[in-house]
């Protein structure tokens, strides 16, 4: 189910650092034409379907149209992201419509603790720095053959 | 007058890249789970002078198997024993697993799922009457760490609300680590070798995905964990579809394939996956089988796995067979049986579970089920969402049908190939499995996790990050004790830019003998090449072309094929980089799964009934080969060897 974008829509996020599509793709398929400022997906069957260039897009301007070999034609999923949440608007090809509200994460982003200050005292020990920080014992196997 | 050809990417490749180069003590080269757990837990054990570098393909925040997201983390021990995981991963694979990397693995996993969840990973919690609250509601139970109950579908599985799992692990990877030690689209393609002392590695080269240059890396300890191998049998869409694989399509097998090269041992690499999943959608069906406990029927409406017929078929493969879980790939093998009986297609019995359900629950409850049923699609698998719209699937009305997939090579889900790693140096791990540093290949200096650690799976998501972790520990002790005896690689600067970028020269010299840019005589393109390895491994590797069913004689066909493609690489041509990306993918996965058939070569049995079949060796021959298979390879001389490695049983019955 390749991703494609939406050409009246895309401005190939001319006011951003970076063409945000471009930026996430896992697989580097998202790619800008300079001289259109337009996005494309350059190699449709490469495309995972992972959504991460429909979720990130600014504009709104990209969404996934069903994989031509094996997907019939006039359904779509659709996802909007929040901070704390995502909402998804499933339209079937019958006309049915389902929407749904998953929780995403609960920090706020770029609050998430990397323990910046944590030092960990013995490089020698099998624990982790957070398992030495807590005071773990290190199991070892007791039920051996 | 014929226009000249043109690349097709925006991003053209030129003949004289820039060379960048890097001096660090550590490289990590990947951006999962298991690399995003070396970034974290580093930088605390490291003196302040080491330096570090991160190398991923990708963009960190979306990169890997977890990019899209998942429903459920899949290791998380809880109040289970420890023992009680070896046993369970020993089991499905089969009985030949390294015990003590998964035990080691299973003590340290749960603090990171910990970590996740303060790092704001909404995880599922189940209530003192047994009802399920989301992670947002959950919340107000407490933490996993605190002592609050995880939603468990399985023994080992707990549920979350995980479409940002990945952004939120990466998140804190980038913060401990630092924006600045991290190079994205940076594409690592060769692990260099030190001049003095060969075994040892001291350096990698690479390309920018964004700009015309050539990164020329030294390292004193390098990491290696790139991911499994996708694409490497054609899958069952060749059209479109054919990026709508199980397993994400960007895993080019580049974890096995640079370790090999770099003198690296593999082991099990005889060992695949080929999960049944919602039939081209490739959704998952753990939850569908776990959480909403439905049966799947043949065609003829028959609860086949159920029958007498198929009791009598596992028992064939006992013990594993007749455990109380059956193995996955025996799973797969009953289904084969109904597809070869011609009693297909197999059908999930989605409404019937949802009904059976929905007899105790209230309306609302049945809403929310059907939320659970659509998110656990949505989180991780959004095509088979697109697929069930499309054809007007409503779980409760319509029923699905599952399909085993084509073959995938990976470590870190329900499969095990891998890279020959030391475990932790204690008492209770033998000794020929361990030496010196845990989770170091037998490439000195060279480390590995997630997908590239060899037999030990069932790790997933949380378990390759936790095993990142670990290995950050191993990695610095091996910079203190030996760091100082890593010289450096032989190769000069420019031998290395020919190296990576022979693909571009190969077009631009050539590209103007033809009006058609992908005909021409002169070269390959990466896109031919790919469908070109996927047709010969699908016909005679045992793909889903044969019912996953190869013999001594198509192996010896596939391997001469092979060997035609290894010296046509040679000619492989990339007009930009997006191309001279798919280039070094296509390399990297011929030889990954020329290691994968080989072993399977090399293994004279059936050991994985479901997965693959020698024809001419049919079923487990315990007394011959009960044991690991391992491989090396020799780049200058392009020789394969291959050995039988004694296994040990650590944790008992």
């Amino acid at each position: 189910m390749p991703s494609f974008v939406i050409a009246e829509k895309c401005d190939g996020c001319k006011g951003g650092d970076k063409t945000a599509c471009m930026y996430i793709c896992p697989n580097d398929l998202m790619v800008l034409d300079p001289n259109a400022m337009k996005a494309y997906n350059q190699e449709p069957d490469q495309c995972w379907e992972c959504y991460s260039c429909v979720k990130i897009c600014p504009s709104q301007a990209i969404e996934v149209r069903g994989y031509n070999d094996f997907v019939p034609m006039g359904a779509n999923v659709v996802p909007m992201m929040g901070t704390e949440d995502i909402m998804w608007t499933c339209k079937f090809r019958n006309g049915v419509v389902k929407r749904f509200k998953f929780p995403i994460r609960t920090t706020a982003e770029g609050q998430a603790n990397a323990y910046l200050d944590l030092k960990g005292k013995e490089l020698g020990s099998e624990l982790l720095c957070t398992e030495e920080a807590d005071g773990t014992t290190l199991p070892t196997p007791q039920e051996l053959a | 007058m014929a226009l000249p050809n043109k690349p097709v990417g925006e991003l053209k490749a030129v003949r004289e890249p820039e060379v960048e180069k890097r001096d660090v003590d550590v490289l990590i080269i990947g951006g999962g789970m298991a690399a995003c757990g070396t970034a974290f837990e580093i930088k605390k054990w490291a003196d302040d002078d080491t330096k570090i570098l991160l190398c991923d393909k990708a963009a960190l925040e979306r990169s890997g198997a977890v990019a899209q997201g998942l429903s459920a983390i899949n290791t998380y021990i809880g109040d289970n024993k420890i023992e009680d995981y070896v046993r369970m991963v020993r089991n499905d694979l089969m009985g030949i697993v390294r015990e003590d990397l998964i035990y080691d693995l299973g003590r340290h996993v749960d603090d990171s799922v910990h970590l996740f969840e303060e790092w704001g990973l909404p995880v599922w919690k189940k209530t003192d009457d047994g009802k399920n609250l989301d992670g947002k509601k959950g919340q107000k139970a407490g933490t996993l760490k605190s002592g609050a109950t995880p939603v468990r579908t399985g023994k080992w599985q707990i549920m979350i609300n995980g479409e940002s799992y990945k952004r939120i692990v990466a998140e804190t990877a980038k913060l401990a680590l630092g924006e600045e030690n991290i190079l994205e689209r940076c594409f690592i393609v060769e692990i260099l070798n030190d001049k003095d002392d060969p075994t040892r590695v001291s350096g990698a080269v690479g390309f920018s995905l964004r700009e015309n240059k050539v990164f020329i890396i030294n390292a004193k300890v390098i990491m290696c964990a790139c991911g499994g191998a996708v694409n490497v049998y054609q899958p069952r869409s060749v059209g479109e579809g054919k990026g709508r694989a199980w397993y994400p399509v960007w895993n080019a097998g580049s974890t096995y394939t640079m370790a090999l090269r770099a003198g690296a041992e593999l082991s099990m690499m005889e060992n695949r996956f080929t999960p049944a999943r919602f039939k081209d959608g490739y959704g998952p069906v753990g939850a569908w089988f776990l959480l909403f406990k439905a049966q799947t029927v043949n065609g003829l409406g028959e609860n086949y796995a159920a029958s007498d017929d198929a009791k009598a078929e596992l028992a064939k493969y006992a013990p594993y067979g007749t455990a109380a879980i059956t193995p996955t790939c025996l799973r797969n093998h009953l289904m084969m049986k109904e597809y070869k009986e011609g009693r297909g297609p197999i059908i999930m019995k989605t409404s019937d579970a949802l009904k059976k359900l929905g007899e105790t629950m209230s309306k609302k409850e049945l809403k929310h089920l059907e939320s659970e049923a659509w998110e656990d699609f949505l989180d991780m698998s959004v095509g088979q969402a697109g697929l069930w719209c499309a054809t007007n699937t409503e779980p409760e009305k319509k029923d699905s049908e599952i399909m085993p997939t084509e073959p995938y090579l990976l470590g870190s889900h329900s499969g095990c190939c891998g890279i020959w790693c030391s475990g932790p140096d204690e008492d209770w791990v033998p000794e020929d499995y361990k030496w010196g540093y845990n989770r170091m290949t037998t490439a000195r200096g060279l480390f590995t996790a997630g997908d590239g650690v060899g037999c030990s799976g069932h790790k997933f998501s949380s378990g390759s990050h936790a095993e990142g972790r670990i290995l950050a520990k191993s990695m610095l002790q091996y910079l203190k004790a030996e760091g100082d005896k890593v010289v450096g690689f032989k190769e000069t600067d420019q031998e290395l830019v020919d190296m990576v970028y022979k693909p571009v020269y190969n077009y631009l010299d050539n590209c103007d003998y033809s009006t058609a840019e992908d005909v021409n005589p002169n070269y390959c393109k990466p896109a031919g090449m790919a469908m070109r390895l996927m047709k010969m491994t699908n016909e005679y590797g045992g793909g889903t072309a044969t019912y996953y069913m190869t013999g001594g004689k198509s192996l010896e066909i596939l391997m001469e094929n092979f060997e035609y493609f290894r010296e046509d690489l040679e000619k492989i041509a990339a007009g930009d980089l997006h191309e001279l990306l798919r280039a070094w993918e296509i390399n990297h996965r011929l030889y990954t799964v020329q290691a994968h058939t080989r072993h399977i070569q090399f293994r004279e049995e059936s050991r994985y009934p479901g997965f693959y079949y020698r024809g001419d060796f049919m079923g487990q021959n315990d007394e011959e080969w009960f044991c690991f298979v391992n491989s090396t390879y020799n780049k200058e001389t392009n020789e394969w060897s291959l050995k039988k490695v004694p296994y040990h049983k650590i944790i008992a019955d």
